[in-house]
C-alpha cells in the first residue's frame, strides 16, 4: 500500500469525465509511433527450437500470458504445464537441466523472484544449470498493483552469483535474446514483454542487433548521456527526439544486459563530460543505475550524476500512462527531468 | 515391470553388515570433527544400504553413468549417511574419512553437487529435493531412459508447501520412475516433527494425492527390501511412496537412550565407546 492510497480509502469518488482503463495484465504495452510484432518470445523460441531438441518450455499457468503458448501450440509433446505452483516450476526445470535439457520456464517477474527466489538460487543457480527464465510483467507494466508489478525483480537477481540478467527494449531485443539465451551456458533470468511488442530500436538505429553483454550507443549526443534498459530505452530515444527540437542534443546507450554490465563500454561513456542519467523500468534500489553508479565510483569516474527509475515504495494501481507519468517513467516525465536537471 | 535387473556389482556382503559398515563409517566422520549428524545417519543406515546394494543400479567406477538410478539427497544434512554409503559403494574412496568436513575437503558437512561424486544435487533447503526429482523424471521420461529417481526426505520437509506441489505434479505426470523414501524419525529442529504442523496419517495423505505409499519399520531390514522391491516392481503409473519409521541413533545404545535432539550431543570421549558399542553388535 501507498500512504497516499492509504489516507484517502474511506474519501468518495466520482466517475472521471475521461475514461481510462486500468491496464491488464494481458494488455500489450502501448508504444505510439512504433510498428509492433506479435509473440516475439514465442515465435523466436519456436524457431530455435526446431533446430535444437534439447529445448523445453514449462509454465505454471502462465503460457498465455508470456506468449510460451506459441510454442505450446507448435511442440505440444514438448511443452509441460506444471500448475500454478512456482517452486515446482523452477525446481522441476533444473531437474529437467540435469538430465541434458535446456528448459524456458515462464511466469510472471514476481512470481519468479519473490516466490521462487530460493529455488531459483540453490536448484539452478548454485549448480549454474542452464535453465532459461523469461518473466512477463517486468518492472511498472501493469495496473493491477504491487501483487503483480516486479519493481524489485533485477535488485533480488543482481546479488545472485553465475545469474546472467537481461531487461529487453523491444521486439528486436526479445526476438534476438532468445538465441543467446540457449548459446549462455549459465542460468539467464530475462524481462520478458508480451502480446504485440513494439519494434523500436531498429527504427533509431536500423542495424541493431541485441547482443548478449554488450551495452550499444543507440544515438549520441554531445549534451546528455542516457544510460537505459528495457522500455525505459524507448522512453530515453522519444525523450531525446523531443529535446533535440529544444537545442538539447541526448545520447542514449541502451543496456539490455543487467548483469554481466558492459562495464568498459559504461565507463567510457560516461567519461566524456556529459550530464550522465540512468533509466529503469525498477526501483532505484539496486538496478541498473546503482550498478551503474557503483562502476563509475569504482573507475574513479565521476560526471554528473542523476537517475531516473521508481521510488522505494508500492506503487499505485490504474492506468499505466497515468502511473508513468505519476513515476517520471514517461516520455514527458523523463524529457522534464532532463531539462530540469541541465 | 517386474524388478530391473541390476548390473551394479554382485557381492556376498550382507544388507546387514552394510548397514553396518555404513554406520560404522558415519561414525568415524563424526568423531572426524567431533559433530556431526550422527543421530540421522545411524537412523538412516538401513535405508541406505538397501538403497545402493539391493535396489539402485550404478557403477562405482562411473558415478554420472546415464543408465544409473539417479539418488537425490533432499536432507542436505544427511551427507554424512550418504558419504558413509557412497564410500561402502565404492564411490567414494575411504582414506578420505579423516578430510571430512575439513577445508577443501570433498566431503563438506552439508552435501552439495559440485564437491562431491554421487551427490546428485545441492540439498538442505529443504523442501527442494522432491520438485528436482519430478523434473529429472520427466527428463529421463523424454529420453526414455528406464533409470528411476530417488529422492531422500524428511519428515520435516513434509512441511514444506513446495513438497505438495511437487507430490502432485508426480501425479499429474504419471511418474512411475520416481521413488520418494521419507525418513520419518519424528524430529526436526525444535523438536518431534509431529507437534509442529499437523503431521500423521502420512501413508493415507499420500495415497489420497494418488502415490503408491508404504508405510515400514525403516530399520527392518527385510521389511525395507521388501517395500523397495515392491516400489520398483509395481506394474502401474502412479509415483511410489516410502514412508520408512526409523529410531534416531540406532546401534548405539546409549546415544538412541539420550534425550534426542536434531543435533544429537556426543562427547568428545564418546566416539570411540559409540564405535565399541556398535562392534558389539557386529553381524556375523
Amino acid at each position: 500500500m501507498t500512504t497516499a492510497s492509504m489516507a484517502r480509502r474511506y474519501e468518495p469518488r466520482t466517475a472521471p469525465d475521461t475514461k481510462v482503463a486500468t491496464s491488464a495484465m494481458i494488455a500489450s504495452l502501448a508504444a505510439e509511433g512504433y510498428d509492433t510484432v506479435l509473440a516475439p518470445f514465442g515465435n523466436a523460441l519456436v524457431e530455435a527450437a526446431k533446430s535444437n531438441d534439447r529445448i523445453v518450455g514449462l509454465s505454471a499457468d502462465l503460457s498465455k500470458y508470456t506468449d510460451l503458448h506459441v510454442f505450446a501450440d507448435a511442440m505440444p509433446e514438448r511443452f509441460y504445464q506444471m500448475g500454478m505452483a512456482e517452486q515446482l516450476l523452477f525446481s522441476a526445470a533444473a531437474g529437467m537441466a540435469r538430465e541434458g535439457f535446456l528448459p524456458f520456464a515462464t511466469t510472471y517477474a514476481v512470481f519468479a523472484s519473490r516466490r521462487a527466489y530460493d529455488f531459483i538460487a540453490m536448484a539452478i543457480a548454485e549448480e549454474n544449470l542452464p535453465v532459461k527464465i523469461a518473466c512477463a510483467l517486468p518492472g511498472l507494466t501493469t495496473g493491477y498493483g504491487p501483487s503483480h508489478q516486479a519493481f524489485e525483480d533485477l535488485a533480488i537477481f543482481r546479488g545472485l552469483p553465475n545469474m546472467v540478467l537481461i531487461d529487453p527494449c523491444d521486439a528486436c531485443d526479445v526476438a534476438g535474446m532468445v538465441p543467446a539465451m540457449i548459446a549462455e551456458p549459465s542460468p539467464v533470468y530475462a524481462r520478458l514483454l508480451r502480446g504485440k511488442v513494439p519494434k523500436v530500436l531498429t527504427r533509431h538505429k536500423p542495424d541493431y542487433k541485441f547482443q548478449l553483454g554488450k551495452a550499444q550507443m543507440i544515438r549520441d549526443g554531445k549534451d546528455v548521456l542516457v544510460i537505459s534498459s528495457g522500455i525505459m530505452t524507448m522512453r530515453a530515444l522519444d525523450a531525446a527526439e523531443q529535446l533535440e527540437k529544444e537545442g538539447v542534443d541526448v545520447a542514449v546507450l541502451h543496456v539490455p544486459t543487467i548483469k554481466p554490465l558492459d562495464t568498459d563500454t559504461i565507463i567510457s561513456e560516461a567519461g566524456k563530460g556529459r550530464l550522465c542519467v540512468t533509466a529503469e523500468n525498477h526501483t532505484v534500489i539496486g538496478g541498473l543505475g546503482e550498478a551503474v553508479a557503483g562502476t563509475l565510483m569504482r573507475a574513479g569516474v565521476h560526471p554528473t550524476f542523476r537517475m531516473i527509475g521508481l521510488p522505494d515504495e508500492f506503487l499505485e494501481a490504474g492506468a499505466l500512462p497515468t502511473l508513468h507519468d505519476m513515476y517520471g517513467i514517461s516520455t514527458q516525465g523523463v524529457a522534464t527531468q532532463i531539462k530540469d536537471w541541465l | 515391470m517386474g524388478v530391473a535387473k541390476r548390473t551394479a556389482p554382485l557381492s556376498n556382503v550382507s544388507l546387514e553388515m552394510r548397514a553396518w559398515n555404513i554406520r560404522r563409517k558415519a561414525l568415524l566422520m563424526g568423531e572426524v570433527q567431533g559433530q556431526g549428524y550422527i543421530g540421522q545417519a545411524l537412523g538412516i543406515a538401513d535405508v541406505l544400504a538397501v538403497s545402493y546394494f539391493n535396489a539402485m543400479d550404478y557403477r562405482p567406477e562411473d558415478p554420472e553413468w546415464e543408465g544409473r538410478d539417479r539418488f537425490y539427497l533432499s536432507i542436505g544434512h544427511y551427507a554424512i549417511a550418504l558419504y558413509a554409503a557412497l564410500i561402502e559403494a565404492g564411490i567414494l574412496p575411504e582414506d578420505e574419512i579423516p578430510t571430512y568436513g575439513m577445508d577443501d575437503s570433498r566431503m563438506p558437512m552439508s552435501g552439495m553437487a559440485s564437491y562431491t561424486p554421487g551427490m546428485e544435487i545441492t540439498g538442505g533447503s529443504l523442501g527442494q529435493g522432491l520438485g528436482i526429482a519430478v523434473g529429472a523424471a520427466l527428463g529421463l521420461k523424454r529420453k526414455r531412459n528406464p533409470a528411476f529417481v530417488y529422492n531422500l526426505m524428511s519428515d520435516g520437509e513434509l512441511g514444506e508447501g513446495s513438497t505438495w506441489e511437487a507430490v502432485m505434479s508426480a501425479v499429474q505426470w504419471r511418474l512411475d520412475n520416481l521413488i520418494c523414501v521419507v525418513d520419518f524419525n519424528n524430529q526436526q529442529a525444535d523438536g518431534p516433527t509431529r507437534d509442529a504442523l499437523a503431521v500423521g496419517a502420512e501413508a493415507q495423505k499420500w495415497e489420497a494425492f494418488g502415490w503408491h505409499a508404504q508405510e515400514v519399520d525403516g530399520n527392518d531390514m527385510d521389511a525395507l527390501v521388501a517395500a523397495f522391491d515392491a516400489a520398483r516392481a509395481l506394474d502401474d503409473p502412479r509415483p511410489r511412496v516410502i514412508i520408512c519409521n526409523t529410531t534416531m541413533c540406532k546401534g548405539v545404545d546409549f546415544l538412541e537412550a539420550r534425550e534426542i535432539t536434531h543435533f544429537v550431543r556426543v562427547e568428545p570421549d564418546e566416539w570411540a565407546k559409540a564405535l565399541a558399542k556398535l562392534e558389539e553388535g557386529k553381524p556375523q
